[in-house]
């Protein structure tokens, strides 16, 4: 009888692992987020830059997450980032103008697409192109044309000085 | 001086001898014949001794070590604005490292010790010899299922230990200090790989729970029979146990993070 009852208590032992196991593959390392893509519609979206933007980084819009990116890949003839964001079919009004911009969370934090709606009264479509986008900021190429504005400003001052 | 040499000689001739009995021990005890029938009511006596009645302190220590670490890091985290990076460094930090590492010390000192003190009382009361009397093997009843035991545990314990204590980390990032609950999971999901974090976690404890049984059941095994004996093997199995795991988790965190 004795036996029976640490029988039991090792068989919950056991399914405890194997519970927490799970829940570590899809809670905590998401192996599965986006398993079925029937909820979900994809659009596409080019870029010149993308910077540090990952597969699975938010999309939001107005700051809440309504998708997100779902592949990231390099066009072959126009060399600009081609991301394919997928989004909840919940949110299939989207006007057709409208407009992707990669944003920073915080100083330091990962990459997001945050996208504006615009005024069209077409809507977007599974599958559809969003037209207007703006690039990731890339903080050399902000400090280089800083500098060559210093740079340039600086020049007529110094002829004037000789 | 000579006599320096001689001591040191015989060190390297016993360190010989221990390595090459345990490992033949090893042998003997896993590669057996298997009786299911009659080894699973063994097994699983000892599964409740050594990983159930562990569950208490693996858990709680679990918890209040995912706690520290949500509170340092959003400390540091804070300074540069990037609190929401917390779940990523509780969970890399917990599944990598801590997790494996902090439940094999506490499995060591909780249940290897026990095991040690109990085989070797075994042998200093002729139980093990009396079961030999009796045609019943002592390898095969006792020290195969408490090898066992510990095999199949410590990874079990470990992935508790782990969700443990990322839950003691949401409980104080998220809802003591808080982080905002959305970016802490979609962070930790978009950081750990489950094949190169969790997975490696995982084989790391299987190794040390392994190592740690191992040197138990032998300390136990062949201590000497009587009471100092017996405190010897036992204070063996822990710091042996201990110094291993450290150095083995260098060693397969070198392996595996090339």
């Amino acid at each position: 009888m004795r036996s029976k009852v640490i029988d039991f208590i090792v068989g919950l032992f056991m399914l405890a692992g194997l519970l927490g196991l799970l829940l570590l593959a899809f809670k905590v390392s998401g192996l599965t987020t986006m398993v079925g893509n029937g909820a979900f519609y994809s659009v596409s979206a080019e870029f010149d830059n993308i910077g540090d933007l990952k597969v699975r980084a938010p999309v939001s819009v107005s700051g809440v997450t309504v998708g997100r990116v779902q592949n990231i890949v390099l066009d072959p003839v126009s060399f600009r980032a081609k991301v394919i964001l997928q989004i909840k079919q919940h949110f299939d009004k989207f006007p057709k103008d409208t407009s992707a911009s990669i944003l920073t969370q915080g100083l330091l934090g990962s990459n997001y697409i945050s996208l504006t709606p615009g005024f069209d009264q077409t809507n977007l479509k599974s599958g559809g192109v969003i037209q207007t986008t703006h690039s990731a900021l890339i903080l050399e190429n902000i400090i280089g044309q800083l500098m060559f504005n210093l740079k340039n400003s600086d020049k007529p001052t110094d002829k004037k000085e000789e | 001086m000579i006599s320096a040499i001689q001591s040191l000689g015989r060190m390297g001739i016993e360190f010989c001898d221990h390595v090459g009995r345990s490992g033949i021990f090893l042998l003997q005890t896993i590669f057996r014949q298997p009786k299911w029938r009659q080894a699973w009511p063994l097994l699983s006596t000892q599964l409740y001794r050594v990983g159930v009645l562990s569950l208490a302190i693996i858990l709680l220590s679990a918890l209040f070590i995912g706690m520290v670490v949500a509170l340092q890091g959003y400390n540091t985290l804070q300074k540069f604005g990037a609190e929401q990076e917390l779940g990523q460094l509780i969970a890399l930090s917990v599944v990598r490292e801590l997790g494996p590492v902090v439940s094999a010390l506490l499995f060591a000192g909780r249940a290897c010790s026990a095991l040690t003190a109990e085989i070797g009382l075994m042998r200093a009361t002729e139980q093990l010899s009396s079961m030999e009397m009796m045609a019943v093997d002592p390898l095969w009843r006792v020290v195969a299922p408490r090898l066992w035991a510990g095999f199949i545990a410590l990874p079990i314990l470990t992935i508790l230990f782990n969700v443990t204590a990322i839950f003691g980390g949401h409980l104080v990032g998220v809802d003591w200090l808080g982080v905002d609950g959305g970016s802490f999971w979609t962070n930790m999901q978009s950081a750990v790989s489950f094949q190169h974090d969790i997975l490696n976690g995982i084989i790391k404890s299987l190794v040390f729970g392994f190592i740690t049984t191992w040197i138990a059941v032998y300390q136990g095994f062949y201590s000497k029979p009587n009471s100092v004996g017996i405190s010897q093997a036992t204070t063996k199995t822990v710091v042996y146990s201990s110094l291993l795991v450290l150095a083995l988790d260098f060693v397969l965190t070198a392996v595996m993070m090339q």
